[in-house]
C-alpha cells in the first residue's frame, strides 16, 4: 500500500470518528453524517485510483444498482418499520462479507497475500473468522428482519436441546476453520458458510420480539467486527478501525439495552423470555377490577392540567399515533399546560426509535427526555399519559421480587396525580406480568386503539 | 587448466542461481507470512486503539440519536466496499470477480442507504420554535 493511499485511509478514518462524534448532540448530528458521506467517498476513490482496479465500468454499474436499491428504500421507509430496515442492512454488511472473503481465497494475488492454494496461515484465519462472523450477521439479521416484519413469528421459539446443538456448531466451525486452515480446500471454506449460516438462524430464534433492541444492536456489532476481520485480511487499517468503531458501538448500544431490562446479556441469548413466568405469576390477582374511563373524561382532566408527562411505547408506533399524539399535545400546551414525554431506554424495537417517531411527528426534540433526566418529576406532575408502553410503568418492578422483571427500571408514572393508561385490552405485557398500575386509586384505562384515543381526546378538547 | 577454470565457471554459476532462488525466496516469504505477521502485531495494536476511541465516542452519544447512530454505523460498517473494489477490479473475467462485484452492490446499497436513512432522521429532529 503507498503512503499516499495510507494516508487518504486515515483521513477517512478520523472523519468516521468525527461522524460518530457529531452524534453527541441534535444539532451537530448532521455535520456528522456530512462527514461520514465525505470519509466513505475519499475510501471510495482512493481505492479505485489503485493501479490494480481497472475493471471501473463493471464497478460502476454495481455501484449504480446498489446506491439506486439503498436509496429508494430508505427514501421511502416508514420510520416505524427503521428496525427492520436496520435489520436488513446489516444482514448486506454480513453478507458482503462472506463475498469478499470468499474473493480473496479464490483470488489471493489480488489483495497480495500469496497464491491459490499457497495463502498464509495468518491470513487464512482472518479470513476464515471474517467469513463466520459475516455469515453468522446474515442469517441472523434476516430472521431479526422477519421477526420485526412480522414475516416470522415474533414469539421465541425454543426447542429441546437448542444449546447443546448450537454449542456442537460452535465447536464444529472452530474444527473448520482449524481444518481449513490446512487444507485450504473450497469445500471446507463452504461448509464454514453454511454452519455459521445455520448457527445466525439458531441463535435468533430463540428471541421475542421485545428483545429485539438487544438483537439488532448486537447484530450491529457482528457486522462492524466482520468488517474488521476482512479488515485483518487485507492488512487495513481503515477496515480494522471502521470495525473496531461500529463493533464498540453496536456492544455499548446492546448493554445499554440489557441494562434498560435488567438482564444479562447471556440471558437474552439464551432467549424464552416471558413464556414460563408468565404461567407461574398468572392467573392470581385476576378478579381485582381495573377502572376504565373514557376519552372525554380523560380530555377533561387533562384540559384542566397544568403539567402532563406522556410516555410512549411501541405501541404508539405500531398504531401509527404518533401524528395524533403531537396534534393532542399542541391542544393541551395551547390550553396552558407543560407537556413533556418519557422515554424509556428499551421503549420500541430499537434503541432511540421513540425519539425518531416524535421527531418525525414535529415533537421538539427538548421536550422529549430520557428516563434518568424526567424520573424524579413524575411526582409534581398533574397526568401522566401512558400510550402503547406497558412493563416499562410496571411498579411491581420495584417491589415484587418474585416477578419476572423485578429490579428492571422503570418509569415511575405511579407517583403522577392522574394516570391514563391507553390500552387495546387487559392481556399483560411482553414479559407476560401483570401491571399493578392498572389497579391503582389513580389508575383510569382508556381502552382502544392508541390512534383512535387520541383522536377521541382531540375531540374532547376542541369541544 | 581450461577444464578446472570451465567447471568451476559453472559451478560458480550455478551458485550464483541458488543463492538467487534462495534470495526470490526468502523474498516472497518475508512478503506474505513474515510481512503479514508483522502486520498482524499491528492491526491488533490499531483494533484495540480503535476500539477505546469507540467507546469514548459511544459513550458521548446522545440516546436520543441511538437510531441515527445504528444507520450511520450500518453505513460506514459497509467500508468492506473496499475489499469489495479490490476483488472486483481485475479485467480478466473469474469467479473471483464475480464474488467482489456482488458485494461492490451489496455494500453500495448499505452505504447509501444508510446515509439517507440517517439524513432523513436527522432531519427530523427541530428544537422548539
Amino acid at each position: 500500500m503507498s503512503n499516499f493511499t495510507s494516508f487518504a485511509y486515515l483521513v477517512s478514518s478520523v472523519l468516521f470518528i468525527l461522524s460518530l462524534r457529531g452524534l453527541s448532540h441534535p444539532t451537530t448530528a448532521r455535520r456528522g453524517n456530512f462527514y461520514g458521506i465525505i470519509g466513505m467517498t475519499i475510501a471510495i476513490v482512493t481505492t479505485l485510483v489503485n493501479p490494480g482496479v481497472l475493471s471501473y465500468k463493471e464497478i460502476g454499474i454495481a455501484v449504480v444498482i446498489g446506491g439506486l436499491i439503498g436509496s429508494l428504500i430508505a427514501i421511502r421507509i416508514q420510520m416505524t418499520a427503521l428496525p427492520q430496515l436496520v435489520a436488513a442492512f446489516h444482514s448486506l454488511v454480513g453478507l458482503a462479507a462472506v463475498f469478499v472473503a470468499a474473493s480473496a481465497f479464490y483470488n489471493p494475488s489480488a489483495f497480495n497475500i500469496g497464491t491459490v492454494g499457497n495463502i498464509p496461515l495468518g491470513s487464512l484465519i482472518e479470513m476464515a473468522i471474517g467469513t463466520a462472523i459475516g455469515a453468522v450477521t446474515f442469517t441472523g439479521s434476516i430472521i431479526a428482519f422477519g421477526k420485526l416484519q412480522g414475516f416470522v413469528s415474533g414469539n421465541p421459539l425454543v426447542f429441546k436441546g437448542q444449546h447443546l446443538l448450537n454449542l456442537i456448531l460452535g465447536l464444529a466451525i472452530i474444527g473448520l476453520i482449524a481444518k481449513f486452515c490446512i487444507d485450504q480446500n473450497p469445500e471446507l471454506f463452504w461448509l464454514i458458510v453454511a454452519a455459521s449460516f445455520l448457527i445466525g438462524v439458531l441463535l435468533i430464534v430463540p428471541i421475542g420480539g421485545a428483545d429485539m433492541p438487544v438483537i439488532v444492536s448486537m447484530l450491529n456489532s457482528y457486522s462492524g467486527w466482520a468488517a474488521a476481520g476482512i479488515g485483518f485480511t487485507l492488512s487495513n487499517n481503515l477496515l480494522i478501525i471502521t470495525g473496531a468503531l461500529v463493533g464498540s458501538s453496536g456492544a455499548i448500544l446492546s448493554y445499554i439495552m440489557c441494562k434498560g431490562m435488567n438482564r444479562s446479556f447471556f440471558n437474552v441469548l439464551l432467549g424464552g423470555f416471558g413464556g414460563e413466568q408468565a404461567a407461574s405469576t398468572g392467573g392470581v390477582k385476576d378478579d381485582r377490577q381495573a377502572k376504565q374511563g373514557n376519552a372525554a373524561d380523560a380530555a377533561f382532566m387533562m384540559k384542566n392540567s397544568q403539567t402532563i408527562i406522556i410516555v410512549p411505547g411501541y405501541g404508539m408506533a405500531v398504531a401509527q399515533a404518533q401524528h395524533a399524539l403531537r396534534e393532542m399535545g399542541d391542544l393541551l400546551k395551547a390550553a396552558g399546560a407543560e407537556v413533556r414525554y418519557a422515554i424509556h431506554p428499551v421503549a420500541g424495537r430499537m434503541p432511540g426509535h421513540m425519539n425518531v417517531l416524535l421527531a418525525e411527528a414535529n415533537v421538539p426534540y427538548d421536550e422529549v427526555l430520557e428516563l434518568d433526566e424526567i424520573n424524579r418529576d413524575f411526582s409534581e406532575t398533574d397526568v401522566a399519559f401512558v400510550i402503547g408502553a406497558n412493563d416499562v410503568t410496571n411498579p411491581a418492578a420495584k417491589t415484587d421480587k418474585t416477578s419476572a422483571i423485578y429490579g428492571m427500571p422503570i418509569l415511575d408514572v405511579e407517583n403522577a396525580g392522574q394516570v391514563f393508561f391507553v390500552k387495546r385490552g387487559m392481556a399483560s405485557g411482553y414479559a407476560g406480568v401483570q401491571n399493578e398500575l392498572f389497579f391503582r386509586d389513580n389508575t383510569l384505562m382508556l381502552f382502544g386503539d392508541a390512534k383512535k384515543v387520541c383522536e377521541d381526546i382531540i375531540k374532547g378538547l376542541e369541544n | 587448466m581450461s577444464e578446472i577454470s570451465n567447471q568451476l565457471e559453472n559451478l560458480s554459476f550455478k551458485a550464483q542461481q541458488i543463492a538467487d532462488q534462495a534470495n526470490d525466496l526468502a523474498l516472497s516469504v518475508a512478503e506474505t507470512s513474515g510481512g503479514h505477521s508483522e502486520f498482524l502485531i499491528f492491526g491488533i495494536t490499531v483494533l484495540v486503539l480503535a476500539c477505546f476511541v469507540g467507546y469514548y465516542v459511544v459513550w458521548s452519544v446522545t440516546p436520543a440519536l441511538h437510531s441515527p447512530l445504528m444507520g450511520v454505523t450500518n453505513a460506514i460498517s459497509s467500508v468492506i466496499i473496499v475489499g469489495a473494489l479490490l476483488a472486483a477490479g481485475p479485467i480478466d473475467s473469474n469467479i473471483s470477480k464475480y464474488f467482489g462485484l456482488v458485494a461492490v452492490c451489496l455494500a453500495s446499497v448499505n452505504i447509501f442507504g444508510g446515509f439517507v436513512v440517517t439524513n432523513r432522521m436527522l432531519s427530523m429532529f427541530k428544537k422548539k420554535s
